[in-house]
């Protein structure tokens, strides 16, 4: 028997779990997953979790459910890879692979930034990010009276890069529906050059940010916070006060990748951006947040990826050439706050247009424009995410690569 | 993305509508001096040094940002800004002929 191991199970490990117990011949492959953690969470939630939108209970499973009968599922800790030797070392017991699939995940590394794991972490100082961080700010918000909020992204990349435009324009929402609006400040901070750095997505969504009155400042490089002052400092001694800060720390790979050679200075490993194949080892894919290729790190991102992956692997294991088919397809909506979202499909090549999605004209979708039925599609989709996606059942009419149908291309430079 | 045509040092070059160039392949240091000069750099062995660091990323398609640039060898954050002030990666993509850093929106 040959073993297809996957090391990770959150969406993306999940997913291929799924897609490979149906697709490898089970007389020939015995399909294992391994992760540490009992709970799978649903992350798109933990941006509705601080305003109250979503529950506790709403966003987190047991992970075990979502492995199909016929994989042997682990829960233990990952120590090491051995590339060379094809081996996996877990806690107590060394696992033999002939193709691993590597779904590590990403998560944030607070510790970077220097003062940001002070006094202050979590008293005034919080990200949404993980579930108790989202859970400690949701608990901060309902008691809090006001001040200078300010939202801040470290560095890219980042997980779900729209996600803190998102909180931005939540927390305008939640403020108003409160009746204080007025006493909140609210600073958006970035390192870019701007809030959107699309041209066609300023020129379609620069409106948001005058109508909600958000202060945005860019080029901002965080070097440390100044916990006594309750500020945050750039490397030129440029300084933004805050009264809470909700900050997207610097985002890496999982330890083991690090503990096993395998990665870059962030911990993501070398991929094939067309394939998923890693490039330091034939018979080694990467798929989802672990990898370096050059789309966003997104749930829809790994869904589009498994429908290739899912094939390059039959295809590997025949001794078949693999198919250079995916295309960075992302496909994903950003809530803008009163009960309204808008939906972006891109890829490598493709930035943000407007359109109807997935059919052309009919929609129902609204691409780059804000609407009602939008939200409740973003709503809507954590059924789609514990019922379709993690199990591998496709999602009609919308495809592993981004499709030109529907897409209007009318948002011209000055 | 619309791209429309420059002339930077007398040659023909394809750009965002920021004056970003939009093909690596048609840059040359006469070029990057040009670039360089509209923006008020003056350019020395140091600026080159991460002219070419930056273009070497590039190529393999790594993402920079300030901290990796700080963590490359060639230069320090605080040496970076001096050499490129107000937005140094901004500054220095433009320099380079690749890309400023972008999101997805």
């Amino acid at each position: 028997m040959k073993e297809l191991l996957i090391l990770g199970a959150g969406t993306s490990g999940t997913m291929m779990a799924n897609h490979l117990v149906k697709k490898l011949p089970k007389k020939e492959w015995t399909v294992s997953i391994v992760d540490q953690y009992k709970t799978h969470y649903y992350q798109p939630g933990f941006l509705f979790l601080p305003f109250d939108i979503y529950k506790e209970d709403q966003v987190k499973k047991v992970g075990k459910k979502f492995i199909p009968k016929g994989v042997n599922y682990i829960q233990k800790k990952i120590e090491k890879i051995l590339p060379e030797a094809n081996k996996v070392e877990l806690e107590d017991e060394t696992l033999n692979y002939d193709v691993l699939i590597i779904a590590t995940g990403s998560k944030i590394a607070p510790q970077e930034t220097e003062g940001l794991l002070g006094p202050l972490w979590r008293k005034d100082i919080f990200d949404f990010y993980t579930f108790e961080g989202a859970l400690a700010l949701r608990n901060k918000l309902r008691a809090w009276e006001g001040g200078k909020m300010v939202i801040h992204i470290t560095e890219m990349p980042i997980k779900c890069p729209v996600a803190p435009l998102e909180f931005t324009f939540l927390a305008d929402s939640y403020f108003r529906e409160k009746g204080m609006r007025d006493k909140v400040d609210i600073t958006y901070v970035t390192p870019l050059s701007g809030a959107f750095t699309k041209p066609t997505c300023t020129k379609a969504l620069n409106y948001l940010l005058e109508e909600k009155d958000i202060k945005i400042k860019t080029d901002f490089a965080i070097m440390e916070v100044d916990n006594d002052q309750k500020q945050i400092v750039d490397y030129v001694d440029k300084a933004i006060p805050f009264d809470l800060l909700i900050t997207i720390p610097t985002n890496m790979g999982d330890a083991v990748i690090e503990r096993s050679g395998m990665g870059d200075d962030l911990n993501f490993v070398p991929t094939n951006k067309h394939t998923l194949q890693s490039k330091a080892h034939q018979n080694i894919f990467v798929i989802g947040d672990a990898t370096n290729v050059p789309a966003s790190k997104a749930g829809s991102v790994a869904h589009f990826e498994a429908e290739t992956l899912a094939d390059n692997i039959v295809l590997f294991t025949k001794g078949y050439k693999l198919k250079e088919e995916f295309d960075g397809h992302a496909n994903c909506f950003i809530e803008t706050g009163g009960n309204k979202a808008l939906l972006i499909d891109f890829n490598y090549e493709q930035e943000p247009v407007h359109g109807t999605f997935p059919f052309a004209k009919v929609g129902p979708l609204k691409l780059l424009k804000e609407s009602v039925f939008n939200h409740w599609g973003k709503l809507a989709f954590r059924w789609i995410y514990w019922n379709m996606l993690l199990k591998a059942i496709p999602i009609p009419f919308v495809g592993r690569n981004m499709s030109f149908k529907g897409k209007i291309f009318d948002i011209k430079s000055d | 993305m619309e791209t429309m045509e420059k002339i930077y040092a007398g040659i023909n070059v394809d750009c965002n509508e920021e004056g970003y160039l939009t093909n690596l392949d048609q840059w040359n240091t006469a070029v990057g001096l040009e670039i360089a000069k509209n923006e008020g750099i003056g350019m020395t062995d140091k600026h080159w040094e991460v002219i070419a660091y930056l273009q070497d990323q590039y190529k393999k398609e790594i993402p920079l940002s300030i901290r990796k640039v700080g963590k490359s060898g060639v230069v320090s954050i605080k040496e970076f800004y001096e050499l490129f002030p107000n937005g140094p990666l901004k500054i220095s993509s433009k320099i380079a002929g690749i890309p400023k850093p972008v999101s997805c929106i």
